[in-house]
């Protein structure tokens, strides 16, 4: 058996595909986000977690820390429980806060971390002390519409003060 | 006389039914047969590595400008749409997990369909007509294993690649599109690619879509070339005949495997 110039063509095809995968698994997919660094996982617990999902990004100022691995409904304390795997490479002061925020006006929600000032560390297992839940449309509504009328009804009175007792009543 | 008429009518319907659940039959026979002697074509892989040229490299260049032309269209439409909602930052993410996850796998099929799918049932049509077959069964040559396993298997081997390559290169032409012509950004076309484009969730799903196109479709082209009437209608009849079910094959089958694979976690 002898090579042949179909065999380099074949194999040049196979190549060529095989490239191809490589560019979708590094490029396109994001199998080079792995940067193979430890993990630890934190939990916090929201009263309410809006849209997240997960593998939603865990970020600090904007950086992406962490992913969010579980969510579960806490039957005891009625709390969504949020599972997040941090790399090792990110430490976080203990009394560090979590909030679930939203990217762009319609964007994804991701949990945002911002961070205390405690001397000692979060460590596997932990949890956030401090938590803020993911806002609400509706509720959001709710308030504004709420406030709108309070105002509505202190500019009838008279002044600044006036517009502030109605609005405590 | 009415009746007549009517009794010609169902025998039609009851032949044409029995004769499909008969080429079912013979056809699922011929695909085992198939499998069974398929031993030859790895261990004479030369037999394969042609049937690889011939099917594989020889849909390139049709695979690589359809694949290019493809993405460069869902570029500029995906473009139109998104700046509507003042996202065309996402334009990457679009172009990336639509190809990846369904236009790949299945315009690659289609076109491998047209392109290899009916030469290799004009092939054996004729090979069979022209009685090269009957006469490999006098030499006690198998046909199944010498002919139609390395044809199955060099199919089902380039499909995945021809599939693979039809998403890059439709990436890149989307990339072409959205970023050095239109202007949007290019960190954010890459960035929000790689953010919404999952290995094992959409990457490995379309390979495997692809190796059941490939099965489907070479499976389909074989079975018709070697069932074909010994005639030039006949072998004109088989040829078409493996286009149309080969696509209806890949796309109904699409259509499941999609249901499997991403029901909205």
């Amino acid at each position: 058996m002898e090579r042949t110039t179909l065999d380099l063509w074949v194999g040049a095809f196979v190549v060529g595909g095989l490239i191809a995968l490589l560019i979708l698994a590094f490029k396109v997919g994001n199998l080079s986000g792995y940067d193979g660094s430890e993990i630890y996982q934190v939990y916090g617990e929201f009263d309410n977690i809006g849209g997240l999902k997960i593998k939603a990004p865990v970020k600090s100022s904007g950086v992406v820390v962490g992913r969010v691995s579980g969510i579960r409904f806490d039957n005891k304390s009625f709390q969504a429980q949020v599972e997040m795997r941090l790399s090792k490479n990110y430490q976080f002061p203990k009394d560090t806060s979590a909030a679930i925020l939203t990217s762009g006006l319609l964007g994804e929600q991701y949990i945002g971390l911002e961070a205390g000032g405690d001397e000692k560390n979060l460590n596997n297992g932990d949890k956030f002390k401090l938590t803020q839940s993911a806002m609400v449309l509706e509720q959001l509504i709710g308030q504004f519409l709420f406030s709108k009328a309070a105002d509505d009804g202190g500019d009838k009175k008279t002044d600044q003060g006036g517009n502030k007792k109605a609005v405590v009543q | 006389m009415p009746h007549r008429k009517v009794g010609f009518g169902l025998r039609s319907i009851g032949g044409a039914v029995v004769d499909g659940v008969w080429r079912l039959g013979y056809a699922s026979r011929f695909f085992l047969m198939t499998l069974i002697s398929s031993g030859a074509s790895f261990r004479r892989i030369h037999l394969t590595i042609r049937e690889i040229y011939f099917t594989g490299v020889m849909s390139l260049i049709i695979i690589l400008v359809s694949g290019l032309f493809v993405g460069m269209v869902l570029g500029l439409q995906g473009y139109e749409t998104l700046q509507k909602y003042g996202s065309e930052s996402a334009l990457g993410s679009l172009v990336a997990l639509s190809l990846v996850r369904e236009l790949g796998p299945v315009l690659a099929a289609l076109l491998f369909a047209s392109r290899a799918g009916s030469a290799i049932t004009a092939e054996i049509g004729l090979m069979k007509a022209t009685e090269q077959i009957a006469a490999m069964e006098m030499m006690a040559v198998d046909p199944i294993s010498r002919v139609v396993a390395p044809r199955f298997w060099a199919g089902v081997i380039s499909m995945p690649l021809l599939a693979a390559m039809f998403s890059a290169v439709g990436v890149f032409g989307g990339y072409l599109v959205g970023v050095v012509l239109i202007g949007v950004d290019e960190g954010s076309f890459w960035s929000q690619m790689q953010a919404a484009v999952d290995f094992r969730q959409d990457i490995v799903n379309g390979v495997i879509k692809s190796v059941v196109f490939g099965i489907a479709v070479t499976a389909i082209a074989l079975f018709e070339g070697y069932d074909a009437p010994p005639t030039a209608e006949g072998v004109s009849h088989a040829t078409t005949r493996t286009v149309v079910t080969s696509a209806l094959a890949v796309l109904g089958l699409d259509f499941i495997l999609t249901v499997f694979m991403f029901r909205g976690v």
